[in-house]
């Protein structure tokens, strides 16, 4: 397979909600610098595998490793500041502050723990900012408001956000959910320009909007790892087409 | 204009809001024009000191409450501990008033990092009662000590009858001397109040408030942004407690009474929640309420408690928010 060491690893994951077992069993490993996509029908678990790797909780069984660390119930806050960076799958920005400053703060938790006596401007940060608002296209809504931004707006902030802690893994929950196609397309756009500078974990409903752009495919199914492979192998995978039944793969 | 506190707002602005922006960005020095005058718009100068002093408990209150978003209901803890630490300090040690008030501030404080390493594992309601279960712990605690603190009958002797200061001599019998002394203890309190807010821990507190799962998500350590938000709380009520007791020359009891961590949630709530003069206004409302009312009739509390559902029903934001809201819209 590939050659540079793998930059995440779960192994042996498990995880279940009282009786009911939403991940069983999975191991594998994400390649640094690399595009993977986690896909998987509805209740595949897709869901709880993202919130497993991006530490909101931990497995019940198995390990996650980061840069060859165990990061197993490491809390949230440090993930951010080894490296990993998260979108969610429904919203989740700031609601009430512009767009400029919820990547301010964003930005701030990589550079000061609890300043309490300077001024929020003393930390310079406006050259991030603006870096990263260019990055996503959101430079001429800066001073709005969260909430007055258009859906497809709010996700390209929600990255935007991801990014400022300038991580070296981005974990993306259904970027694309409930935008248009066209929108959809444009945000994988950004995703394969993200990229070229990280590692990136996708999980992803859609199918076919990951075929070209990943690296690396990884099928989840009824919690079990189905399939993982390129793109062309998952096309030609018997199993994956049976769980895709009547879509064409 | 990044570093304001409210910057989605100050963007769409009329003539009034204009104002408004000005007063927001020299906030400290309207808050002190304001309390400067203070004294000629109560009836004496006892009522005018009460005001600025559970103004300043109100606006630590307003810290934890208000902008970091939880409901403490021990902070008469706080305020009780500041009041005795420092009056104790006066009455039973006879150690002079300008190291008293720092003492009384360190013992708020440690309180405050005991209480708060207990409750700020629990949210909400919770975070409620372990705050009052705590307070009532201090409470008890004092009512037993009777030796040091006086117990039921309060704490007597904190006299303070002069402070002398660079060669100046102040006569703290007067009550207009003695308010504007207390007045410039609580300007340093405020000016570095607004310093807090203002600074990148005052924008992690507004972040944690808006969207706890982002800002961890983000990297920020919730449970500890929460925890010295607890503590610097506590800090500032402390201090208003101190002055409290040199305010009375005794420290009653009922500092530490339940009561008074109610009276601190009307206060804000009546202010305005999270807005910087919501505290102020709010004091100055229910203690000049309470002094007319009392006159009128001994229930004085059923006036207030009738003003605080009407505020609460249709001006949740309270007085202070209200305006703002207003001018803004």
């Amino acid at each position: 397979m590939s050659a540079a060491p793998p930059i995440m690893a779960v192994q042996n994951v498990v995880k279940r909600f009282g009786g009911f077992t939403a991940l069983n069993d999975v191991t594998t490993s994400f390649a640094a610098g690399r595009l993977t996509s986690v896909i998987g029908p509805n209740g595949a678990g897709k869901s709880t595998f993202f919130n497993v790797l991006s530490g909101s909780f931990p497995p019940t069984e198995g390990r996650v490793f980061f840069n060859g660390t165990d990061i197993t119930g490491t809390p949230q806050h440090k993930l951010a500041h080894m490296g990993i960076a998260k979108s969610f799958q429904i919203t989740s920005l700031f609601p009430k502050l512009t767009v400029q400053e919820n990547v301010r703060i964003a930005a701030q938790a990589m550079r000061s723990r609890f300043g309490l006596w300077q001024p929020r401007s003393a930390l310079n940060l406006s050259d991030a900012v603006e870096a990263l608002l260019l990055r996503v296209g959101l430079q001429d809504r800066r001073h709005e408001s969260v909430d007055t931004l258009a859906h497809g707006q709010q996700r390209s902030l929600e990255i935007a956000v991801a990014l400022a802690c300038e991580p070296k893994l981005l974990l993306l929950d259904e970027p694309t959910a409930g935008m248009s196609p066209e929108e959809a397309r444009e945000m994988m756009d950004l995703i394969l320009k993200l990229n070229a500078e990280r590692t990136v974990i996708l999980v992803e409903h859609r199918m076919k909007l990951v075929m070209g752009i990943s690296d690396r495919i990884v099928v989840l199914h009824h919690g079990t790892l189905l399939a993982e492979g390129t793109a062309d192998d998952i096309r030609r995978h018997d199993e994956v087409k049976r769980v895709y039944l009547g879509q064409s793969v | 204009m990044e570093s304001n506190t409210r910057p989605a707002a100050t963007a769409k602005a009329g003539p009034m809001g204009g104002l408004v922006a000005v007063i927001a960005r020299h906030r400290v020095l309207a808050a002190l024009v304001v309390l400067a005058a203070l004294p000629f718009v109560t009836p004496y100068e006892a009522l005018a000191v009460n005001i600025l002093i559970f103004g300043l408990y109100a606006m630590g209150f307003n810290l934890i409450f208000g902008y970091a978003g939880m409901l403490s209901f021990g902070h008469a803890a706080l305020f009780g501990l500041g009041a005795y630490g420092c009056g104790v300090s006066i009455a039973k040690f006879a150690i002079p008033w300008f190291l008293a008030l720092p003492i009384g501030i360190a013992v708020a404080g440690i309180g405050s990092v005991v209480i708060g390493w207990f409750a700020i594992r629990s949210r909400g309601i919770y975070f409620a009662m372990i705050t009052l279960a705590l307070s009532q712990v201090v409470y008890y605690s004092a009512y037993q000590w009777v030796s040091l603190t006086g117990g039921e009958d309060g704490l007597r002797g904190v006299n303070v009858p002069a402070i002398d200061v660079f060669g100046l001599h102040f006569d703290m019998l007067d009550p207009l001397v003695k308010y504007y002394v207390l007045y410039a203890l609580a300007a340093v309190a405020i000016a570095l109040f607004s310093r807090i807010l203002h600074s990148p821990y005052g924008a992690v507190l507004e972040a944690i408030r808006e969207n706890e799962t982002r800002a961890l998500a983000c990297g920020y350590d919730v449970a500890r942004t929460r925890w010295l938000a607890f503590i610097l709380s506590g800090v500032f009520s402390g201090f208003a407690g101190a002055l409290y007791a040199i305010h009375l020359s005794v420290v009653p009891i009922e500092t530490l009474n339940y009561f008074n961590s109610a009276e601190v949630l009307m206060i804000t709530l009546l202010g305005g929640m999270g807005t910087f003069f919501g505290a102020f206004v709010g004091a100055y409302v229910y203690i000049m309420l309470q002094d007319v009312m009392t006159v009128v009739t001994v229930h004085w509390q059923l006036v207030v408690g009738i003003l605080f559902v009407v505020l609460i029903l249709f001006f949740p934001r309270g007085i202070w928010g209200s305006l703002l809201k207003w001018v803004r819209a």
